[in-house]
Order: C-alpha cells, then sequence, then structure tokens
C-alpha cells in the first residue's frame, strides 16, 4: 500500500519543543516564582484507617513564617467535594481529610509557610490525635459484607458491580468443545513521572481570578477547579503553557489545585503545591489499575475461540475519582484484535485503604491486553498449538473492517497478519526459536514472550455514560484556531498542557501540510484557558487524531477563505481557482494572488473582500471524536474510540537460572499506527512505553504491608527501569491508514505500554514451563521468580537438564 | 524533603574534628551519598554537621608496609581511577564500579562507605575479604581495627563516639598470579545488592593455590569472610568441584538478612552462587596472568 | 551561612541555611531553574550537576559544600543565547527527549562522558545514562544521542580540552 504523498506529514523533522529542553529552558510550575509566594506542606496520616479525634497546630503556628495549618474541617466548610465519576454521592473525597482518614498518607492537614523547609518544619508539629479503625486492603475481602466500610456511609465498600452480557456466551460456551479459565494479576503500579504533581495558585481579590499554574493532564480541570472552590468557571485562569515534566495519564492534582486555591484566597498571598516523592508516591492518588482478572475461555480444537467471560475485580483504594472508569475503557477493545464472538464483562470496583487511583496510560487497556494474551496463551498451551499460529487464527481479517465487535465498537482499520508476518521475517522466520533453545542449551532459561494487541484512540468518553446512566456526555471535542496577521504570519493557537507529546510540532506540521507552506515558520500558541477554545486535553491516545483533525480542519477553513479571497477578486467561482502553496490562481487563465496579496485583501482592503466577509484571516475549528456520537444502547454497547492501533510484540528472554535475573536478548515490536505524522514522535512513544510495560512487569508496584503502611515510597523502593533494564528495540512499520481520520493517522500515546506487560510475562512464562511453572501476578520479581525456580528443581519437576545434558 | 536545620562546621584539622565532634548530636559528613538521603527523609535529624571531607590527612592513596592505605575522605571515583588500587590491589579496583552510579561515586569517600556499614556496600566487602584494617582517630591518637572486628551489623560499626576513621590499610598480596573478582545481583544494576561475592586467590606457577579469599556481603548483616573455605582450598588447583566442595554447606550456616526486596533463601542461594563464579573467574584471571608472560 | 561558589564560570556569594541543597541554591538563590528536583533523594539524576567536570547530585550536596569547584549547570552548556552545543543539537536531531524533565542532567551527563571517553561503546553510554531516569523515552533516542554526538565531536572543531581536575 503506497502512503498519499505528503510535504511534511510523516517526513522526519524535528521535534520544535525540542530546543527549549535541551537548554533547560522549559518553563515547568516549579519554576513559576512569584513574589511573596507561600509554600506548603501536608501533614500525612500515620494509620490505614483512623478516626481523627483532634488536631493541634499550635506548636506549628508558633513557628516563625508559619502562615496557616488548615485542617479538613475547616475546607470541608468552604469548598465542595471533588468530582465523582461514577454516581457515588456518598463517597465523599475532599483534599484533606474529613473526620476519618481511610489510607496511609492521606492528608490530614497542610501548612502553609514562607518556605518549603519551614513548612515541612511545621508539619511535624502539627499533633494529631488518632482513634484506630479496622481496615481492608484485599479487594475480595473488601467485598465482603463484614468487611470494614471504607466509606461508611456509602453502605458497602463496592462502587461498581456491573455485569455485561454482548452475544450468546452461554450458548457458545455450551457448544464449544473445549473451555478453560485462570485467574491473573495486575500489581499496582504507576507511571511516576520524574517530576512530581505541582501547582501555584494566585488569586486577585481585585479582579476576583484565581491564577492557575500546574503540571496538568486532565480534561476540563479548569471546570473542577472553579467547582470546588464555588467561584465562576470564568473566575479560573489556567496557564497552559506550563511544561508538565512527564504524566502519562496521572497528572491530575484536582485535590491539590483546590487546596492550593483555598489557600491563596484564604490567604491573599501566591500558594506553591509542589508535591515531595514521599507525598507524590504515598498520596498523590496517583496510583493505578490494582486489578484480579477471573477469565474462562470456550474454544474449539483448532484454537478458535468462540466465546469470554471475564471478571475484572479492581482495588481502586480509598476514593473514587475517575479511576472506576479504567475498567469501562477497555470495553472498546474487550476483544483485542480476535474474532470472539461472545463476551461476558463483569467490571467491579471496590473501595479499600490504599492510595485513591488516578489514570494511567492506556486507561485500563493494558491489564485488559495481559489478561486477554494471557487466555491466547493458555489457549495454545492446552491444544499443544503454536502461539503465534493461535493468535493468526483468531486475528480479525483485514477485508473484514470496519468490524463490529461484540460489546458496540466498530474497529477502524487492521491487517494484523501482516504485521505479524513482517515482524517474523525481520527475525528471520525459526531463528528466534533456535536463538532460545541454544539459550536452553547453555544453561538459560530462555523463552520467547508474544504479545498482540490494540490501542484505541482517539479519546472520548462514551465510558462515562456507559457506566453512569446519569452522565450524557457525548461531545469530547478537540479545538484549534488559527490567525494569520496583517504581515502574513500564521499563529496557531492550541489549548492545552502537553507533557512531552510535541503537540507544537503537530499542530505545525498539520497546518503547514494544508496550506503548504513551511511548518517551522508557524508559531504556535497556548492561551490560557479563557482564552482557549474547548478541548479535552491529551488523555486517551487522541492528539495525533483529535488536535491534528481540529489544526486540519481550521487549515482547510483557511484555505477555503483565501480561495474564496482570490475568486472574489477574479470574478469566478471558487471551484474555478486552485490553491498552492500559498498563492491562489485562476484554473483555466493566467491571474494569481499570491500569499502577501491575499492578507493584504484581507487585513487591508475590506471593499475587497467577498460580501458578508469579516476582516481578517481567522479561522477556528472545535472538532468533536469521529465516531463519537451516541450514548451507549440498554444492553450496554457503545462506540468507544474510533481508532485502534495495532501492536505486535516479540522478545526473547534468558533468565539466569541461580539468581533469576531476566535479561532481554531481543525485543522486537511490530506497530502499526495508521499515518505517522511525526516520526520520531511516534517512535519516543513506542519505546517509552515499552521501557514502561517492562517496569510493570518485572520491577514497579507499590506494596502495602499488613498494617496498611505503605513500604514503596521512595525511588529505593519503587523501581524505575534504567537504561540497563531497557533492551536496544527493534520497531517494525506497518502503516493501515484508518478511514477515520484525515490522514489516516491513529494514536500512538500509549503505544508499547499496551502489549509489553503481557509479552515480558509470556517469554517469562515460556521460560519457566519446562519447569511446571508459570507466573499469574505481576510483577514478577527476580528474588519469587528465582525462588519458584529452585523450588521446582529440588521437587524433581525440572525437564530443563535433560535437554542440556 | 528538606532536612531539619543543623549547623556546619567545617574543621581544618583531625583534632578540630574530634573536638567538634564532642557536641551532642553532631555527625560526620564526608562525601554525604547515604547521610543526605536520610536527612533529606528527616530520618537523620542532627544537630551539627562536621564536614571533614576536605581535611588534607584524610585523603590520598599510598604503600606502605605490604599495604595499600587509602585515606578516608579519599574519593571513591580517585580510587577507583588509581593506578596504585589497580596493581596493588585489584580487588578494591574491581569491586568500585559497583558502588552506585559513577555520580554518586564523584562524591561519595572510601571510608564514609566503610563507616556508614550499608550491609550492601562494596568496599566493606572488599576489607572484610582482604582481612584489612580501619585505622581510626579520637582524641587519644590513632588506632587500627580489625575489619572482622569493626562491622558489628547494619549500619552499626565499632567506631566510638566522637572518633573518625582515618584511614582503610588494605593487605598486599605478594605473588605474580593474584586473580580476583567481585560479582554481585541487584534488582536494578548499581542498585543495592542482594547478595554479593568477592574473591582473591594467588596461584603458584603450576596453578596450585597459594592463597585464597572469599567474602560475601549484601546478603548478611556484615560483610562476611569464608576463611575457613579458603583456607581449604589452599593447595588444590582450584577445579570447579575442589571450589564446590570447599563451599558445600558452608553458607548454609551463616546469618542472612531479611528485608522487603528478597528473601532470606533467595539471599543465600545466591551469595552462594556469586562465590562460586567469583572464586573461578579469580582463578581463570590468575591463570591468564601465565600466560601474559609466556 | 555565607557560601562563595563559582557557578558557571561566575563567582557568586550566597547567603543560605546550612541545610539549603546546592539543588535548591542553583534553583530559588541563583535562579537557575535547568537544574530539576526529581527524588531529592539522590536516585533519579534529574537535579544533575557538573562538579569540576564531573556529574554529580545537586540533591546529595549542600551549598555549603560547594565553595572551591567549579559549578556547571544546563545554563552553561550552549555556546551562545539561541545556539546549542554539539551534544545538545544531537539530542534534538535524534529527539532523545520528550517532557523534558530529566533532559538538562542527560545532557550534562553525556557533555562529561564525551570529554572522558570521546569514542564511547554502547555500553559506555548505557552506563553513563543509566544513573539518570527518563520516563519518557525508554532511552532509546538518548543513546542514539549521545552516539550521534561523539560521532559529529570527532569531526568537529571544537576544543576538547579535559576539564579541571580530570587530567594528570
Amino acid at each position: 500500500m503506497s502512503a498519499p504523498p505528503f510535504r511534511f506529514v510523516a517526513t522526519p523533522r524535528r521535534v520544535r519543543e525540542d530546543r527549549r529542553f535541551v537548554a533547560g529552558r522549559g518553563n515547568y510550575v516549579a519554576d513559576v516564582n512569584l513574589p511573596g509566594m507561600l509554600h506548603v506542606a501536608l501533614v500525612p496520616s500515620q494509620h490505614a484507617a483512623a478516626r481523627i479525634v483532634a488536631i493541634d497546630a499550635s506548636s506549628a503556628l508558633a513557628i516563625p513564617g508559619v502562615r496557616a495549618v488548615v485542617t479538613g474541617a475547616e475546607l470541608a466548610a468552604a469548598v465542595d467535594p471533588l468530582m465523582n465519576g461514577l454516581d457515588t454521592p456518598r463517597v465523599r473525597r475532599l483534599p484533606l481529610a474529613v473526620g476519618q482518614v481511610r489510607y496511609n498518607g492521606e492528608w490530614v492537614a497542610a501548612v502553609a509557610a514562607e518556605s518549603r523547609a519551614l513548612a515541612e518544619d511545621a508539619a511535624e508539629r502539627v499533633d494529631v490525635a488518632y482513634e484506630p479503625l479496622p481496615f481492608v486492603l484485599d479487594p475480595e475481602q473488601a467485598l465482603r459484607p463484614e468487611s470494614p466500610a471504607v466509606h461508611p456511609d456509602h453502605g458497602s465498600n463496592v462502587l461498581l458491580d456491573r455485569t455485561f452480557v454482548w452475544g450468546d456466551v452461554e450458548q457458545h460456551f455450551a457448544r464449544s468443545p473445549r473451555r478453560l479459565s485462570f485467574r491473573v494479576t495486575w500489581g499496582r503500579n504507576s507511571t511516576v513521572p520524574v517530576e512530581t504533581f505541582g501547582v501555584v495558585a494566585a488569586w486577585d481579590p481585585w479582579n476576583e481570578i484565581l491564577d492557575v499554574w500546574a503540571s496538568i493532564q486532565m480534561p476540563k480541570y479548569a471546570d473542577q477547579i472553579a467547582r470546588a472552590l464555588r467561584v465562576p468557571a470564568n473566575a479560573v485562569r489556567v496557564h497552559y503553557d506550563v511544561d508538565v515534566g512527564g504524566s502519562y495519564g496521572v497528572k491530575r492534582g484536582i485535590k491539590h489545585t483546590v487546596l492550593a486555591g483555598y489557600l491563596a484566597r484564604r490567604l491573599a498571598r501566591p500558594v506553591r503545591l509542589i508535591e515531595d516523592r514521599l507525598e507524590n508516591m504515598r498520596a498523590g492518588d496517583a496510583h493505578g489499575p490494582d486489578r484480579i482478572f477471573d477469565v474462562a475461555v470456550a474454544f474449539d480444537d483448532d484454537g478458535v475461540i468462540n466465546s469470554m467471560k471475564m471478571r475484572a475485580l479492581d482495588n481502586v483504594g480509598a476514593y473514587a475519582g475517575r479511576a472506576p472508569f479504567q475498567l469501562g475503557k477497555p470495553i472498546g477493545a474487550i476483544v483485542g484484535p480476535y474474532r470472539i464472538r461472545s463476551v461476558e464483562y463483569r467490571a467491579i470496583s471496590v473501595t479499600t485503604n490504599k492510595a485513591a487511583q488516578e489514570a494511567v496510560r492506556g486507561f485500563g487497556q493494558s491489564p485488559t491486553n495481559y489478561a486477554i494474551e494471557t487466555a491466547i496463551e493458555r489457549v495454545a498451551a492446552a491444544l499443544n498449538l503454536d502461539r503465534i499460529e493461535v493468535r493468526r487464527r483468531n486475528f480479525i481479517r483485514k477485508d473484514e473492517f470496519p468490524y463490529l465487535i461484540p460489546s458496540g465498537t466498530r474497529y477502524d482499520s487492521g491487517d494484523y497478519q501482516t504485521v505479524v508476518d513482517k515482524v517474523l521475517a525481520h527475525v528471520g522466520g525459526p531463528k528466534l526459536q533456535q536463538e532460545r533453545d541454544r539459550l536452553r542449551q547453555d544453561g538459560w532459561l530462555a523463552g520467547i514472550g508474544i504479545a498482540a494487541c490494540l490501542e484505541p484512540s482517539g479519546g472520548n468518553s462514551a465510558f462515562e455514560p456507559l457506566l453512569n446512566p446519569k452522565n450524557t456526555t457525548t461531545t469530547w471535542m478537540e479545538s484549534c484556531r488559527i490567525n494569520v496577521d496583517a504581515l502574513g504570519h500564521v499563529t496557531a493557537a492550541i489549548h492545552t498542557t502537553s507533557s512531552g507529546q510535541g503537540h507544537e510540532t503537530l499542530a505545525a506540521t498539520v497546518i503547514g501540510e494544508v496550506l503548504e507552506i513551511d511548518p517551522d515558520r508557524i508559531r504556535i500558541v497556548r492561551p490560557d484557558s479563557l482564552a482557549s477554545l474547548p478541548g479535552n486535553s491529551p488523555v486517551g491516545s487522541r492528539m495525533a487524531i483529535m488536535l491534528g483533525g481540529a489544526a486540519f480542519h481550521a487549515a482547510e477553513k483557511l484555505k477555503r477563505k483565501l480561495v474564496a479571497i482570490a475568486a472574489q477578486q477574479f470574478g469566478c467561482s471558487d471551484q474555478a481557482v486552485d490553491y498552492a502553496a500559498g498563492a491562489v490562481a485562476e484554473r483555466n487563465g493566467t491571474r494569481r494572488l499570491d500569499w502577501g496579496e491575499l492578507v493584504t485583501i484581507a487585513h487591508r482592503n475590506f471593499h475587497l473582500l467577498p460580501p458578508g466577509f469579516e476582516p481578517g484571516l481567522e479561522v477556528t475549528h472545535v472538532m468533536q471524536v469521529p465516531t463519537g456520537t451516541a450514548l451507549p444502547t440498554q444492553d450496554g454497547r457503545v462506540q468507544m474510540y474510533p481508532c485502534h492501533s495495532f501492536e505486535f510484540h516479540l522478545v526473547l528472554v534468558a533468565i539466569d537460572p541461580e539468581l533469576g535475573k531476566p535479561g532481554f536478548r531481543r525485543y522486537v515490536i511490530g506497530h502499526d499506527c495508521g499515518t505517522v505524522i511525526n516520526p520520531a514522535i511516534v517512535k519516543g512513544m513506542t519505546l517509552g512505553g515499552i521501557a514502561h510495560g517492562i517496569g510493570a512487569a518485572l520491577l514497579e508496584e507499590f506494596v502495602y504491608d499488613d498494617q496498611g503502611q505503605m513500604i514503596s515510597q521512595s525511588f529505593m523502593d519503587y523501581v524505575l527501569p534504567s537504561a540497563h533494564e531497557v533492551p536496544e528495540i527493534e520497531i517494525v512499520h506497518h502503516c493501515t491508514p484508518s478511514p477515520f481520520t484525515v490522514f489516516g493517522q491513529k494514536g500512538s500515546g500509549e503505544s508499547g505500554y499496551l502489549g509489553a506487560p503481557a509479552a515480558v510475562a509470556s517469554a517469562i512464562n515460556d521460560a519457566v514451563a519446562p519447569l511446571g511453572l508459570a507466573f499469574t501476578k505481576l510483577p514478577i520479581r527476580m528474588s519469587e521468580l528465582s525462588d519458584a525456580v529452585a523450588a521446582a528443581r529440588a521437587s524433581g519437576k525440572d525437564r530443563t537438564r535433560t535437554g542440556a545434558a | 524533603m528538606k532536612p531539619v536545620p543543623f549547623d556546619y562546621v567545617r574543621p581544618q584539622s583531625i583534632a578540630e574534628a574530634c573536638a567538634a565532634l564532642a557536641r551532642e548530636d553532631s555527625v560526620i559528613i564526608a562525601g554525604g551519598q547515604t547521610l543526605i538521603p536520610m536527612l533529606a527523609m528527616r530520618l537523620a535529624r542532627p544537630a551539627c554537621l562536621v564536614d571533614i571531607a576536605r581535611i588534607a590527612d584524610l585523603a590520598g592513596i599510598r604503600e606502605e608496609d605490604g599495604v595499600v592505605a587509602i585515606g578516608a575522605t579519599t574519593r571513591q571515583t580517585d580510587a577507583e581511577y588509581s593506578d596504585l588500587v589497580a596493581r596493588r590491589v585489584p580487588l578494591l579496583a574491581k569491586a568500585l564500579p559497583f558502588v552506585g552510579h559513577a555520580p554518586i561515586r564523584h562524591r561519595g569517600t572510601v571510608g564514609g562507605s566503610v563507616a556508614n556499614a550499608d550491609p550492601a556496600a562494596e568496599i566493606p566487602l572488599v576489607l572484610v575479604t582482604l582481612a584489612g584494617t580501619v585505622v581510626i582517630r579520637d582524641a587519644a591518637g590513632a588506632r587500627a581495627i580489625a575489619a572482622h572486628d569493626f562491622f558489628l551489623g547494619p549500619m552499626m560499626t565499632a567506631i566510638p563516639t566522637g572518633a573518625i576513621v582515618n584511614e582503610l590499610r588494605f593487605p598486599v598480596w605478594a605473588g605474580e598470579r593474584v586473580g580476583v573478582a567481585f560479582h554481585e545481583i541487584s534488582t536494578r544494576q548499581s542498585d543495592f545488592a542482594l547478595a554479593a561475592a568477592a574473591a582473591q586467590v594467588s596461584l603458584d606457577g603450576d596453578g596450585r593455590c597459594l592463597a585464597c579469599a572469599i567474602g560475601i556481603g549484601g546478603a548478611t548483616p556484615v560483610p562476611t569472610r569464608l576463611g575457613a573455605a579458603a583456607e581449604d582450598l589452599i593447595g588444590s588447583t582450584l577445579t570447579d568441584d575442589d571450589v564446590r566442595a570447599a563451599l558445600a554447606g558452608v553458607i548454609d550456616t551463616v546469618e542472612i538478612m531479611v528485608d522487603t526486596h528478597a528473601s532470606p533463601d533467595y539471599r543465600r542461594r545466591a551469595a552462594n552462587t556469586l562465590a562460586l563464579r567469583a572464586i573461578a573467574e579469580a582463578r581463570d584471571a590468575a591463570q591468564q596472568l601465565r600466560q601474559g608472560r609466556a | 551561612m555565607k557560601a562563595d561558589l563559582n557557578v558557571n564560570a561566575k563567582a557568586v556569594s550566597v547567603e543560605v541555611e546550612p541545610r539549603t541543597t546546592l539543588l535548591d541554591c542553583l534553583r530559588d538563590q541563583l535562579g537557575l531553574t535547568g537544574t530539576h528536583a526529581g527524588c531529592e533523594h539522590g536516585i533519579c539524576g534529574a537535579c544533575t550537576v557538573l562538579l569540576d567536570g564531573e556529574p554529580v547530585r545537586s540533591c546529595l550536596m549542600f551549598a555549603v559544600q560547594a565553595d572551591g569547584y567549579a559549578i556547571t549547570t544546563i545554563e552553561a552548556v550552549a555556546p551562545a543565547p539561541g545556539e546549542l552545543s554539539i551534544v545538545q543539537d544531537a539530542f534534538c536531531e535524534t529527539h532523545g527527549l520528550q517532557c523534558g524533565y530529566c533532559t538538562p542532567g542527560m545532557i550534562l551527563t553525556a557533555e562529561a562522558l564525551l570529554r572522558r571517553i570521546p569514542d564511547p561503546t554502547r555500553a559506555d553510554i548505557v552506563n553513563a545514562i543509566s544513573a539518570n531516569i527518563c520516563r519518557c523515552t525508554g532511552y532509546g533516542q538518548i543513546v542514539e544521542a549521545v552516539a550521534l554526538a561523539a560521532k559529529r565531536l570527532a569531526g568537529s572543531n571544537v576544543p576538547r580540552a579535559l576539564p579541571p581536575g580530570d587530567g594528570a
């Protein structure tokens, strides 16, 4: 398939944001330094659950330079609870605990002082008297009626328990000759950006406006702040020109901002709240899914899977927020790239006395993909079939697109077989297996890991009405404004913060492509929220599609204006002229107006403008998610996201048989995200996503001890992959354009991460399969792996040594 | 994550430093690479930091009387790149790259590592393996403590209150064919070792073991010298079977660390594996030396 | 306490509490905000600066300890306003960054590596940057950037003098 010819799209071009970052000239929230600014430190709960009996702040307030100590009781009187996604009004959440703490580290009080160090000095001296309460950490225990209720007013720990049945599941199970079931567990990890969350808030009482600078990636952030602070939305001005030091989903910071905003108003001073690493890890409320999957599949003797039952039990932590929706989004790709005909999906979200969750890269899709891929591996093992062959037999075929899956989403396009073919050709067919076998001969525990999965992209919020019937949101737009000034220079506005995704490069490239002008000459600006068009921020792998789309349509509108102005001068119809590289010419004549002449007419010659034209050259476009137009059906079917990128991971791992340390010998990913707008950006997303996935599979977990104390609060205990742990990764490209987007692009912001944990788990399980072992919980820790191998060898089940002898 | 307030003094001499330490709740800072994280998390709350990093008498590397003496405040980087260390205490040269990452070694000191006595630390393991000594100084003067008497437990040493580590003394092995190896395992490379092993062997012209030192660390609360096993190997040609036989059961009786990072079984097994591998590598390295000179 | 520092080849005198880290001093008192706080306990490397040409964690050092050293921050790497060093330019060429937060530390680490080892192997590069955590890139394009910078430096005409303290 030949890609359409582009001038700038899909060509190797530099990322314009990089220049300021390599010079250390990014503008992060911690770089915002306002005169008179106060600093906040938090008082953390020492208990997993306790009643707050009394708070004595007198000795804290006695420290010179300490300006305020605010408690939950004070805050509760002044602000409204933070929004819940689900209809769970009695699960109230405020920035500071009110009356009761619900997890270790939860903020009990906040100190504002002249320096962060002073604020910490004072926070230590806030004396909190607690009466410990029973607590629950395990989600299955939390489900039981006798379990301690995290929110007694809510009546139980269950936030969501909904069963969907799409298709004739029972009949497919009854008629299939084979069935199997298993459990896998996804440990609690997160994206853990190197920059913690931070916010600076300043209240101007004369203009009655709250200025907010924050390291934010959050749809409808300003609205939520305004609602909680009980001020009009047009009294909250969020500055989108703050660079965000990594997010990958979690930088939501509503509670931080409401607290900082409240303090700024109360104290009439600018207030900075920047989490330190301990605050971030234990109470940033930014942990990811913590999920148990019970899966059953019904299949034929040839490995074709007919039906799947999946029960996903997610431990959402102490508060609700938007996190339970992470059980909903995967419904849009609940069958992965496979033709599974019917699905029963039970989604259960429970509260426990762990920290609250936030949206994490993929919004629940990566855990779900891990469960689906485990099912494929189990089917192959049960039938003694090649694992790739089983995937091939179940793949949706390229001639079946757009393909309607049982849960109501129509996949846009794909060619999964070809991607697999290309990856296998890249590794030399059977050579990878030969290499694995050679490693085994040499005494390694070697395994090949495989994962095939989808990245739904073009972020919509269809899961909101799906899981909360009171929510009727179908609109999830993104916007772009383009202005050509009187000297002919182009400036485009985008209306969000970025955390490394290169949105300025994206918008400039797209506009340059449409207008056929050099993207490097286009200025991209980020107005504040009050000067912005509506948007929903870079979530759900959506900006290539949505910001790219909005920029495209705005540029097309601009082009049509230029065409109309020219046609007016030529006295012909718009259809009788051609636009090329900024100039408009008669198709069947010699007259031509170049860019500068058209700009002059627009800005200075009102008498020459077509009737009804506004002067100047300004256009806007507000774009709705393609395909995102309808509410869910009564039986819970919905078009979730419009586009579906595909990735196929093939991994060779060799584990030291004594020490248990896995090493990557080969990591290949076949990637199809349609038309790639900027190759360097997409490559970076994919490599970074895989690194993050390796962390989730092997290293990273927020661990609580049996007293509910979080014991992985530092970077010594929560282990992020370094350059040593991430192998050299080979990317094999394929392009199946999406029919739903302007250039055929799909999303790539979650690529790599959505399949890497499944692929790494697959590799390790292939390596230890000869020992009769299978690991069913992520992360698979080196020490546990080694202990299991040693135990298996001691018990004489070892089949690895016979081959090597 | 800011420390509690403290005073800071920078004495110019060892005597001044000892005097400064007399103040209650004063602690020594040299490189600070272990202390400062503890300060940042407010796990350490001193009233005063006594910075000894620039006391001239405390830094430097020299050879005398069959030992290489390394001043306490010598930066780990300087020892790592020292030609003298590479030639005369090759086991230390092997171990130093495992100490944290390079930026840590650029500030961290050799003496600081020993004074902190982290069970996972590499320099103490080398010192114990080679049966070196720690010279400490206080107002009363200098005194040497054998390494195996120095480390009392995790983060606990025999340094009396008010004393400072002056220098470390690593014995130099005579002999043409001295081979060394240092192995360790950590979750993430350059992190704290879950287990580590050091080995140094000296061979005669026929490949027979003249001297042998084996130590394990990381897995144990303090670095542990496997003296008896090493003795057993003297006179052998250090075949894999010899080594296995000498180590058989030895590590089973050693006290193992218990924490959340790895099971005690794992640490024990890993220590054993690493010790076997280290001796084999040290042997091979020593054997190479003959080939090099032939 | 007063601390007399040499930052980016300029002598500066600051008044700090002893507990003020070099990181906080650079950012809050000297306005050098290119040095970033990531973990404040010495693991992530976002706060990396050069001390006599060698990378160190500025969060693991107090400002009062820093007199007498040549301190280099990211702000001193670019040869002139609006221009980039060869290393910085190589990071742009390969897109060896995304959010930019770890980037100053990575660049300084790379600058120091390439002064010590002008023709590093992949393992040398990985080893050097393993001291710095990047959460965006998975390191692939960073390794490419450092390798590219080494190649370009080898063919360039820029002075390659060893930094102070690294000689002999």
